[in-house]
């Protein structure tokens, strides 16, 4: 397939281009090294500047809608339509005191932090934003990186986040944020599996990890042909996310605020701000493996700039986000566990199995693969409402019984009891 | 190998958002399992019952729309009815009415914010709050129009209310009827059936029935158990045996069973103010009685049923101008009592939402 440039992306080209000439012209007077890592932090402080733009603007979006879904009115003082009211926010929150726990411990409350914004930073660097070729501003396939292993490091560089949850509330010595980060280890372990088995599903239909590939070859967005992949990969993001109704790791009438309730100024706001990178790296990665990513199904390709397209469609994932935050209440932790591994792992691992099957054929009838699948769709999606209707009715109830306290009680010996006495009288 | 775990102790509040203000619950966990529970009350005593001894029967009105506060007419009348049984006074039949719209109304508003907050609990955004808090606002500008108060009314008086209503109330009230049930079918949409609802509240936190009567719980939670018990019509007081309304049951008596109690007894409340408003006569609003109340020696106790439950009043005059004992029946405190039975076995996020639907208010509690 070749792309045919339109002027959007031609005048997107014009950085890049600038970029290689100065480079091929600086190639000799100064060693290489030192070339590749100026490059590397320009285009690494060029895509923080850009997501963090962004992200102002995801704030405000989600607070806006938040408000509408709730009869109010929302931020609307600081700017137009409240728009300066995320910059605002974080104005005040570097002037806040950061209030450091006397027995936390320092190294890991400063790591926490660190490791999310790390990890939700790294997604970008794979998510394509259009064609791409030799002298095409994002590489070769429109990516930062055009990694072919894209999806696997999707998932990898996703789960370091979970380090991140994980030494934060250990390290605030606090039993809420404790009592969060044990809730984060379990929920956002469990629900890796179903969320890499629901790509597997699209892996298996493109023939490859590369996400480059897997948005060129959506002649039809890929919800259409794999919509249980879908609906399984965005109830996991979710829970990766710890949004409602999966919010179980912050829990705010449970937890306080989970795993950093003793954060406090700036520190908190990193981890707010990340939250909200993170669920836009979801929104994308939704846009990008399941909606078409950047290009404009059903319209031609390159009538609008790639990035804007997929901006468009990370943003109504996102607002539907927002929509399922305003609605539903959160589920309670065994819940949620049961939900994935007795619900979102056997669809997933059904869907895996009926694909591959379909894939099988599709390559038995059609060896050279050039026709596109449009009749899975035509199975998968009869197929996936049956199984979503059968399993839940038949195999799987929402909803968990009282727990027989006397065994518990039998683990503690009568001092340990006369000691947790103690230590907690005033 | 025996596994063993330390128990985990935990101190829930008295900071807490989900205490409803400054309650202290001293939790023992395993992992996420309520093993043991014990509250610790006190944080918000301001000693009514003492400081109304040393105030004249008027004075202790505004005391008691301090008690519960978001249903502060149900206190007065509560109060007042047991002043006016002290002294044996009657009043004014449109004084009457005017206090059981004004009781319903108050009930609305109370059921309204625990069902509102049952669902902040249950961790949805506050959104099920804020549409609730919609129709609470309306309620609260009733009572504005009628005295001028939103919080702390101070409106029923002993021998009628303050003063009549003013003219554009009755309308107000008459739309807000017309409007209710298409809100509380609102309500039904966003909750009743909503799979994580049932999830988190079909059968948790059951009181059974014989639990809920040793207890001496009252109110909704009494009545999600399946105990047919209502003073209105159990003991009816002021003019409630006019009135034609259902007392709605639970069966399991679940956090469901009381939240769908709450629901129903809106929609009664509803019935009864259109009863009410239909039948309101014209007259005074006011006997006449002397500023000092001085009753006769004796002693009286007058319950209502207010939102939470029997909310009651006792009083012990010596014939002075102040009672010699001013006792509140706290409905919450009492329903509260049963929480360690309930929440015993469950994970700590059912505690949470078994605290919210025994609709407990903190300032009742601890007085």
């Amino acid at each position: 397939m070749d792309p045919q440039y339109s002027i959007w992306e031609r005048i997107v080209n014009l950085i890049p281009m600038i970029r290689d000439e100065l480079w091929a012209a600086l190639y000799d007077h100064i060693p290489v090294w030192s070339i590749v890592i100026t490059d590397s932090i320009i285009t690494i402080g060029f895509i923080v500047s850009v997501i963090f733009t962004l992200v102002i603007g995801l704030i405000w979006l989600e607070r806006r809608l938040l408000a509408w879904f709730q009869l109010r009115p929302g931020p609307n003082r600081n700017g137009p339509f409240g728009l300066l009211q995320p910059v605002a926010d974080a104005i005040k929150f570097l002037f806040k005191e950061v209030i450091e726990v006397r027995y936390g411990q320092r190294w890991l409350l400063w790591l926490s932090p660190i490791l999310l914004f790390f990890s939700v930073f790294m997604a970008f660097a794979v998510i394509p934003i259009g064609w791409g070729s030799e002298n095409a501003p994002w590489g070769s396939k429109g990516a930062l990186a055009d990694l072919d292993i894209g999806v696997l490091y999707l998932v990898a560089i996703g789960s370091v986040g979970v380090v991140g949850v994980l030494v934060g509330g250990w390290g605030s010595r606090n039993k809420w944020s404790l009592l969060g980060s044990m809730r984060a280890v379990a929920q956002m372990v469990s629900y890796e599996i179903p969320m890499v088995l629901s790509v597997v599903g699209v892996i298996l239909i493109v023939g490859s990890m590369n996400i480059g590939e897997i948005v060129g070859k959506q002649g039809l967005p890929f919800i259409f042909l794999q919509p249980l992949g879908f609906f399984l990969y965005f109830i996991s993001a979710i829970a990766e996310l710890n949004r409602t109704p999966m919010d179980q790791v912050e829990a705010e009438s449970e937890l306080t605020t989970g795993y950093f309730t003793e954060y406090s100024g700036m520190w908190f706001a990193t981890f707010f701000l990340a939250e909200y990178i993170n669920a836009f790296v979801v929104s994308c990665i939704t846009a990008t493996v399941f909606l078409g990513g950047w290009k404009p199904w059903p319209f031609p390709d390159n009538w609008l700039p790639g990035g804007i397209i997929l901006l468009i469609k990370a943003i109504m994932v996102f607002a539907f986000i927002i929509w399922m935050r305003a609605t539903l209440p959160r589920i309670r932790i065994d819940q949620i566990m049961a939900f994935a591994w007795k619900f979102l792992i056997p669809i997933a691992l059904i869907n895996v199995f009926v694909t591959a099957g379909e894939v099988l054929i599709w390559d038995a009838i059609w060896p050279d693969g050039e026709i596109f699948p449009y009749w899975f769709a035509a199975i998968n999606i009869p197929l996936s409402i049956a199984l979503v209707v059968v399993w839940s009715k038949l195999f799987f109830k929402l909803g968990g019984g009282r727990v027989d306290v006397r065994s518990l009680w039998s683990g503690y010996s009568q001092r340990d009891a006369v000691n947790s006495k103690a230590s907690f009288s005033t | 190998m025996e596994l063993k775990t330390q128990p985990f102790v935990i101190n829930m509040g008295p900071h807490h958002p989900s205490t409803h203000g400054v309650y202290r619950l001293r939790v023992v966990l395993d992992g996420e399992v309520v093993v043991d529970l014990e509250p610790i009350y006190g944080y918000l005593h301001r000693g009514i019952e003492k400081l109304a001894e040393a105030r004249t029967y008027t004075q202790n009105i505004p005391f008691t729309d301090r008690i519960e506060y978001r249903v502060s007419m149900s206190n007065n009348f509560a109060y007042v009815l047991a002043i006016e049984k002290l002294l044996g006074i009657q009043v004014p039949e449109r004084a009457e009415y005017i206090r059981v719209i004004f009781a319903e109304l108050m009930r609305i508003s109370g059921h309204l914010t625990a069902v509102g907050f049952l669902g902040n609990e249950l961790g949805a955004m506050m959104t099920p709050l804020l549409y609730m808090f919609r129709e609470r606002e309306k309620i609260l500008d009733f009572t504005d129009m009628v005295c001028g108060q939103r919080l702390t009314h101070n409106y029923i008086r002993v021998g009628g209310v303050s003063q009549d209503v003013p003219n554009e109330f009755l309308p107000a009230v008459k739309k807000f009827i017309k409007e209710m049930p298409h809100y509380i079918d609102e309500y039904d949409q966003l909750l009743k059936e909503n799979e994580i609802v049932l999830a988190r509240t079909k059968g948790v936190g059951v009181l059974s029935y014989d639990m809920a009567i040793n207890y001496s719980c009252s109110g909704p939670m009494l009545r999600g158990s399946g105990v047919k018990w209502d003073i209105r019509r159990a003991d009816p007081y002021s003019i409630y045996d006019r009135f034609d309304f259902d007392i709605p049951i639970g069966e399991v008596g679940d956090i469901y069973d009381r939240y769908r109690v709450r629901i129903e007894e809106m929609r009664q409340s509803v019935r009864i103010l259109e009863q009410a408003i239909k039948q309101l006569p014209e007259g005074a609003v006011c006997t006449r009685v002397p500023s000092l109340i001085r009753p006769p020696r004796g002693e009286a106790y007058a319950h209502i049923e207010a939102n939470t439950g029997e909310q009651g009043f006792y009083l012990v005059s010596d014939g002075s101008i102040a009672p010699y004992r001013f006792r509140v029946r706290p409905p919450s405190l009492i329903n509260l009592t049963v929480l360690r039975e309930l929440c015993i076995g469950w994970k700590i996020a059912d505690l949470v939402v078994i605290l919210g639907s025994i609709d407990i208010n903190l300032a009742e509690v601890d007085r």
